[in-house]
């Protein structure tokens, strides 16, 4: 067992607990917190598979700017009336998650995979070569997530301004 | 050694993890967070497809999902103040109306 190993064992039982404690504690607070640590982890897991750009841009777009406005939202809302159980849902939640993820789980058990045979040079996973890739192949695409983006600021302003 | 497969099934049970999450909880806030939760789990495969294949296309495909989640969360988040205004609630199974 190498250490590589050891790593991805340890970050996957963390980021297991912290996605189970996004889902099942009950303070909204306590939440978004536990998704932030998730994040982080995820980020960690887009390191080992060297993508240092996607790892950073998780940890400030989603960790940093993501997160700081659900919390902001969080605090902005402040319910104070205890979120009611949903005891009737809780057999369908668990047999679709089992059902997903067993079906998953037995799809990719058989035996094949791809082992670490392709041997990465080293500027794979460059901010250089995503932005290459990013600015010829996927111009038009990229053009249209800015066009995406500001659609989405015009309409959170329209969507949450005060009515007259 | 880790392979392609490890990291699948990780992305597998947080994916499960986070559907859990979108129908079982009564709160719309921890149901975006959710739907966020399973946005993260699909960018993990992505970008474990894009490591074990030798490709770029997935890391940029991670990057537009980034972008959509941004737009998403913001939408998501004032439309449940703008509900939240009116109905003084974030209960998802109170909102059955279409018009109120």
């Amino acid at each position: 067992m190498d250490a590589s190993v050891i790593l991805f064992y340890a970050v996957s039982a963390l980021l297991v607990l912290t996605s189970l404690m996004v889902v099942f504690l009950r303070n909204v607070v306590h939440c978004a917190l536990a998704l932030v640590a998730a994040l982080f982890l995820i980020a960690i897991l887009f390191l080992m598979l060297q993508a240092p750009m996607l790892g950073a841009l998780q940890v400030l777009v989603y960790a940093g700017a993501i997160m700081v406005l659900f919390l902001f939202v969080i605090m902005f809302l402040n319910p104070t009336n205890p979120e009611p159980r949903r005891t009737l849902w809780w057999g369908f939640g668990l047999l679709a998650a089992l059902l997903l993820a067993g079906s998953l789980a037995a799809l990719l058990s058989n035996g094949e995979t791809l082992a670490d045979s392709v041997p990465a040079n080293e500027a794979f996973g460059s901010p250089e070569m995503l932005g290459k890739s990013l600015f010829t192949d996927f111009v038009l695409p990229f053009e249209i997530a800015s066009v995406l983006l500001l659609v989405a600021i015009v309409g959170a302003v329209v969507l949450a301004k005060r009515e007259p | 050694m880790v392979t392609l497969n490890h990291y699948l099934i990780l992305g597998a049970v947080i994916f499960a993890i986070g559907v859990i999450g979108v129908v079982t909880r009564r709160n719309l806030i921890v149901v975006l967070m959710s739907i966020e939760l399973m946005l993260n789990a699909v960018n993990l495969t992505f970008i474990a497809f894009s490591r074990f294949l030798g490709s770029m296309q997935g890391q940029v495909v991670v990057f537009f999902v980034m972008a959509v989640a941004a737009a998403e969360a913001v939408i998501g988040l004032a439309i449940i103040i703008s509900v939240f205004r009116h109905r003084r609630s974030l209960d998802p199974q109170e909102m059955q109306l279409l018009k109120w």
